[in-house]
């Protein structure tokens, strides 16, 4: 049993307290001791993600305790991937916050190795009561980053979003409740072995139980029709945080992924692919929604907030096929709209920034400063968020549409993916010339003068950069993705590890 | 008892339910916490319902109660509590910052309208 599992929770969870009591008057100290956490959680995750290359599930008995009657902690191909990206999208979002976000309020660092803290433990664990602990602790810390630097409009954002998260909660409770109350288990793997055992009058109160589970996950994943605390939330949020919450949509989709696979799989019996026919209904109606919205946006971080919803529309279609071929197409737009989503946060306050008065709104105004450098980088994000080629998005886009062929919609699919593509290359290509192009004529221009912040287009950069890999290296990336999508349907596997019975032989899943 | 039990979940969540949507943050705060009691109650339930059983292995014991939702329960009553707190601080700072306690939106001009026939009280919401 490696005790390496484990310290992506412990070492934000250890970092927030130190910076809270002994860095919390000092900015520099803050700083390079959070960038220190968020460099070693890179490192780490990298070396985990080495680890579970290797094809083992391998687990974390907390105390000792073996499971089911403790918790476990699991790290698959599919956890540490995410892991990574989790890492990555910190590092590049602190840097940013660096250039001056951190000192608009108190506590940022802290609230934010809390918030990695809650990431990665719900990225990490296999028990679905632990998952709702970590939830919590990522809302929490959320909360607080959320209305980080106050103002009338961040402050209410901040009470809706908290109160629509707290229903989420409650519901999250309510399920468990259900779910536990006919399996009497709250491990994952557990749960997958005793659902198919299920009594048939207790079938109606599990699929109630699981259903509103992926409810609660689709609050998290902002699907339609719970997606409508998302746009008023990002667009409100400081920008380092909006850019943030791009993984904490994903955490959604991660949980989806991994319960509806395992628990109500295809070994579920008559609970098999509970949450299949209601899945790609709702996530092809929130790909037309976000954007549209998109088109209709009247401000940059709307625009880019329509652009999240409608990416976890595109993501989420290809999880709802529920096949190894079109999961793993489905993670590899996760990491893409991530880091796409992220960087368009970051480009939108710094055009923001820039415009005194106007702020990130899609009007007409005066030449700007860097503008030629920022156009350039939405120009990038752009295309990489609408998935025209070259850019990751269009691979990704690929990947699920070839992965949507053998499905029996795959003509809704097909026409809804590009010709919602479509749009929103017309709603991104509407901003982009508005903002860059047609400002170019106009007479008179904003203060020149300014910081010049450096760091903040260094972390713009790198999550560019990031997308660029992930399209010149599509190969080992997707041959990678393939071996996790196959990881993730061997159900056998997962529960053997962590319940520590012996593998069944290889090709005796159905 | 089990009518009892279901009957009290049920109404604290219709009653939580109905309070949530109200347009004002103290009603939505109240809704939230009866929705949060109505889940600790159903928790609770999720372990059966027994009476006089011990959670713990006793010599005595004729028979037990399921000691793990009363755990779940603990944790979950931790932290709706610690939650109520912080929607509290964030609706009164919300108040106290854009003048108007409405979750969305802003206040009817008409009920505005109809308060000035109230002595001191547009004052008080000023």
């Amino acid at each position: 049993m490696s005790h390496w599992i484990i310290v992506p929770i412990l070492l934000p969870a250890l970092m927030a307290p130190i910076l809270l009591m002994s860095a919390r008057h000092d900015i520099v100290l803050a700083r390079v001791f959070s960038v220190a956490s968020c460099v070693a959680l890179l490192a780490l995750a990298i070396s985990l993600l080495q680890t579970a290359a290797g094809g083992d599930v391998l687990t974390y008995e907390l105390g000792n305790w073996p499971a089911p009657f403790g918790i476990v902690l699991v790290l698959d191909r599919l956890s540490a991937l995410m892991l990574v990206l989790t890492a990555g999208l910190a590092l590049a979002v602190l840097l940013y916050a660096l250039d001056g976000a951190d000192r608009q309020g108190r506590h940022f660092h802290a609230l934010y190795q809390f918030q990695l803290m809650g990431i990665n433990g719900a990225f990490l664990t296999g028990d679905f009561f632990n998952l709702f602990v970590f939830f919590e602790v990522l809302l929490i810390a959320s909360y607080g980053l959320m209305v980080h630097g106050g103002g009338p409009a961040r402050v209410k954002a901040g009470v809706q979003y908290v109160i629509v998260n707290l229903v989420g909660s409650t519901l999250f409770l309510m399920a468990v409740a259900m779910i536990y109350s006919v399996t009497g288990t709250l491990n994952m793997a557990d749960l997958a072995l005793r659902v198919p055992e299920v009594a048939a009058h207790d079938q109606a109160l599990l699929h109630t139980g699981a259903l509103l589970l992926l409810l609660v996950f689709a609050v998290k994943a902002a699907l339609v029709p719970v997606h409508f605390w998302l746009p008023g939330t990002y667009a409100n949020a400081p920008a380092p945080v909006a850019a943030l919450f791009a993984i904490m949509t994903k955490v959604g989709a991660y949980c989806i992924v991994r319960l509806y696979i395992l628990a109500f799989g295809a070994g579920a019996g008559e609970s098999a692919w509970l949450a299949a026919p209601w899945l790609l209904p709702v996530a092809l109606v929130t790909l037309v929604l976000g954007m549209v919205g998109v088109l209709a946006a009247r401000r940059l971080g709307q625009l880019a907030s329509f652009a999240v919803i409608g990416s976890m529309g595109t993501l989420l279609t290809a999880v709802a096929l529920f096949t190894p071929q079109s999961l793993a197409a489905a993670l590899y737009y996760l990491l893409h709209s991530t880091l796409a989503g992220a960087v368009l946060f970051l480009i939108a306050d710094l055009v923001a920034r820039r415009r005194p008065g106007q702020a990130d709104g899609l009007s007409v105004a005066p030449r700007f400063r860097q503008a030629s450098l920022l156009g350039g980088a939405f120009f990038l994000a752009a295309i990489a968020a609408t998935g025209m080629p070259p850019l990751s998005g269009f691979i990704g886009k690929l990947l699920i549409l070839e992965a949507a062929r053998p499905h029996a919609a795959v003509l809704w699919i097909w026409a809804l993916i590009l010709s919602t593509s479509l749009i929103a290359i017309v709603g991104f290509g509407r901003a982009g010339s508005t903002l860059f192009w047609k400002s170019a004529g106009e007479s008179g221009h904003f203060p020149l003068e300014g910081a010049r912040d450096s760091l903040a287009h260094v972390a713009v950069g790198l999550l560019l950069t990031g997308s660029v890999a992930l399209t010149v290296f599509a190969g080992p990336v997707s041959r990678y993705l393939d071996a996790t999508a196959s990881q993730v349907f061997r159900t056998d596997h997962y529960i053997a590890a962590v319940l520590r019975t012996h593998s069944p032989p290889a090709g005796e899943i159905e | 008892m089990e009518f009892l039990l279901a009957s009290t979940v049920g109404l604290m969540t219709a009653a939580g339910v109905y309070l949530i949507l109200r347009a004002r943050t103290f009603p939505v705060v109240l809704g939230l916490s009866l929705l949060s009691y109505a889940t600790n109650v159903f928790l609770f339930a999720s372990g059966r319902l027994a009476i006089d059983m011990p959670p713990v292995i006793s010599a005595t014991a004729q028979g037990y109660t399921d000691p793990l939702p009363q755990a779940l329960v603990l944790t979950a009553i931790v932290i709706s509590f610690g939650m109520t707190a912080v929607i509290v601080v964030m609706a009164l700072r919300s108040y106290l910052e854009s003048g108007s306690d409405h979750v969305d939106g802003v206040p009817d001009r008409v009920a505005h309208e109809n308060l000035e026939s109230v002595p001191g009280i547009l004052e008080d919401s000023r």
